[in-house]
């Protein structure tokens, strides 16, 4: 499709033996491939075609697929990725179960925090692959990136993608447990749970690039994983209820990106469940403005767009040239 | 549909701007016009002219620091110059820079490999950045390999290569996309001898079979030898630049190196005796002679001074070096401005 248009080949004619597109090669390779016995064929020139959608279209699909790859290879990374979502749901959770028992109404603890778990591995995840940018830089390999004749925004892009694809498929696997923690398995609960994953996935890779575009050292950059993380983590009501916070824990609370994750989730496997409204609405209230109840697609859009704005400040930041 | 006439004029587009590049050779592969790059109060590139013709193997030579780096770095488009012009392939590197990329492969002093793909994925992936027709991926890749005897192990993951076998691969995805110059920012540092050679090897081969310009740095005195010019660079200026034996053949002295139990005593001796400047050059008391087998027996019989070791050496690049900066090029490195390097390096992340 998008690639074959950047082929600058016409009406069908195999774009190899484009003799005329270097003519001056047709003098200069012969005698060259003439003393080269081990060549049988002539060199196959290879003509780079010039700017296009397709090509920067295909540069995404590169790097997105590059990501991939590297997830894929990294059993060890997939694996211990996951420890501690069922550190959090299994241990803790039960861990808590008894302690907390009177005001949870009844619901289990474990499918009370099960979306700030979900939304912790996404986040987790996602930060991983930004950080894959600041090892590509230590390692260098992202200047074979950035010398390439694409455009930077493309290879961020590419790079957000993947991050978000890798970090949305450890959500999955999250969502595919589920069941164990009372989480019914009903289509349209799972569909919406994995696209706020999806959506959180990316706007945290978004974040973890625009902060990997000015840190350069790994150490740094894990430094500020972890105190970024764990406080979004904490503020954002995965493990408490946000009815009656103090004042001050309350407006964190609004300005965490992380609360509009978790609450559209726990509302919605909530709605799911068979849970009086008394109940509901003291686990899961909902978040508010003001009074004003924040409905679920207002929340997926700060989601968006914080995503979006963190997305545009990497690509600002990538674009420099020193 | 507009599809259409952009196809259309593609070919004749490409046409002209090769034509223009190096049709005929009156179009250099690379031309410098005073060229500048400052970091803050650093001048890393003092203001440089040069051009390299096409087909050419043309060298930086110069120790750590010299600003050899730096100029690759803007002339791939990667580092923006101060001021001063550049172009490559008939393309300036400040207003096409895409033009640049497309002309251009890079081999970097620090591999720039994934450990995590395979030598095959690593390629192809370059291939798909650098837009390669598909049809041509398959053929093109096989030969790039073939070239640095990498083929057979194309399925192996990078992280397992060595470091020779990396900066082949290297030079294979370098090659890939058939750039009109490719740039070796010091391609064998950090080699063994061996090693080293055989690359030499494949870059010499890859002359002969590709038309290509290519555009090197090291600080290796024997490796600048293969070169067809080279520019001899020092804390960012260019002090000589011609062919390897014309370069030499300027020195036309002949350099000996004495030791001796008091280096200062022998200076003096030498300055009133034979009206001889001598430097103590990597430990040894050095300078330049015409005829220097001939001298020796006037050396011990009048220098009045003992002597333990003498030899005699035909002008190298090193004695090039000497002459125009006062110093080898190992204790210019030894001495040679940290601070810049490093700056350099801080850059260049």
């Amino acid at each position: 499709m998008a690639t074959e248009t950047s082929q600058p080949t016409t009406d069908g004619q195999p774009p190899r033996p484009r003799a005329g597109a270097r003519p001056s090669t047709g003098s200069a390779a012969s005698p060259a491939s003439a003393t080269s016995p081990g060549s049988a064929h002539a060199i196959a020139q290879v003509r780079v075609p010039t700017r296009s959608i397709g090509g920067e279209l295909r540069a995404i699909r590169v790097v997105w697929r590059r990501e991939l790859i590297r997830f894929s290879r990294d059993r060890l990374r997939i694996a211990t990725s996951l420890v501690q979502p069922f550190l959090f749901l299994f241990v803790l959770g039960s861990g808590l179960s008894s302690l907390v028992s009177a005001g949870t109404h009844g619901v289990n603890f474990k499918t009370f925090i099960y979306p700030g778990v979900l939304c912790m591995a996404v986040m987790f995840t996602a930060m991983f692959s930004a950080a894959s940018i600041v090892w590509d830089r230590e390692f260098g390999f992202l200047r074979e990136m950035m010398v390439a004749p694409v455009r930077r925004s493309s290879l961020v892009l590419g790079k957000c993608f993947g991050g978000a694809t890798v970090a949305a498929f450890q959500g999955a696997i999250v969502i595919a447990i589920a069941g164990l923690v009372e989480v019914p398995y009903e289509l349209g609960l799972i569909l919406e749970l994995f696209g706020l994953s999806l959506l959180l996935a990316f706007a945290i890779t978004a974040f973890g690039m625009m902060a990997a575009a000015r840190i350069t050292q790994m150490q740094s950059f894990m430094a500020l994983m972890q105190m970024a993380v764990m406080p979004m983590f904490f503020i954002s009501g995965a493990m408490f209820s946000v009815v009656s916070l103090p004042r001050w824990l309350a407006i964190l609370n609004r300005i965490d990106p992380l609360t509009y994750a978790v609450d559209p989730m726990r509302r919605a496997i909530f709605a799911h469940m068979n849970i009086p409204a008394a109940t509901r609405a003291a686990l899961a209230p909902g978040v508010t403005w003001w009074g004003w109840h924040v409905p679920t697609l207002v929340e997926a859009g700060v989601i968006a767009v914080l995503g979006l704005v963190m997305l545009t400040i990497a690509i600002v930041e990538f674009s420099r040239v020193e | 549909m507009t599809s259409a006439t952009h196809d259309e004029g593609a070919p004749a587009a490409a046409q002209a701007a090769n034509g223009s590049a190096g049709g005929g050779d009156a179009t250099p592969a690379v031309s410098v016009k005073s060229l500048v790059k400052r970091y803050g109060e650093v001048e890393a590139v003092r203001g440089i002219d040069f051009e390299v013709a096409r087909s050419e193997v043309f060298g930086f030579l110069g120790p750590n620091g010299a600003g050899k780096s730096t100029t690759i770095n803007m002339l791939c488009t990667l580092v923006w110059p101060t001021s001063g012009e550049a172009r490559v392939a008939g393309h300036d590197v400040m207003r096409e820079r895409d033009a640049v990329r497309r002309n251009i492969g890079l081999v970097f002093q620090d591999t720039t490999l994934d450990g995590y793909l395979t030598a095959e994925q690593n390629l192809r992936l370059h291939a798909e950045l650098y837009g390669v027709p598909r049809e041509t991926v398959a053929p093109r890749l096989e030969q790039v390999m073939e070239i640095v005897g990498l083929w057979e192990r194309r399925k192996s993951l990078v992280a397992t290569f060595s470091g020779g076998m990396k900066r082949r691969l290297e030079i294979a995805r370098g090659l890939l996309h058939s750039p009109r110059v490719l740039f070796l920012d010091e391609p064998t540092v950090g080699l063994d001898p061996q090693t080293r050679s055989s690359i030499w090897g494949y870059i010499t081969e890859l002359k002969q079979r590709e038309d290509i310009t290519i555009f090197l740095t090291t600080h290796y005195m024997d490796e600048a030898e293969y070169c067809d010019r080279i520019a001899i660079m020092d804390q960012g200026r260019i002090i000589a630049l011609d062919s390897p034996a014309a370069l030499k053949a300027s020195v036309g002295l002949d350099r000996v190196r004495i030791e001796t139990p008091d280096r200062d005593a022998a200076i003096a001796a030498l300055r009133e005796r034979f009206e001889l400047e001598a430097q103590v050059a990597e430990g040894s008391v050095t300078f330049g002679v015409p005829a220097g087998e001939q001298f020796v027996p006037r050396l011990f019989a009048e220098l009045g001074q003992p002597i333990t070791s003498v030899s005699v050496s035909r002008p190298s690049l090193d004695d090039v070096f000497m002459s125009y900066t006062g110093t080898t090029i190992r204790d210019a490195e030894a001495s040679s401005t940290d601070h810049l390097r490093n700056v350099a390096r801080m850059m260049h992340r």
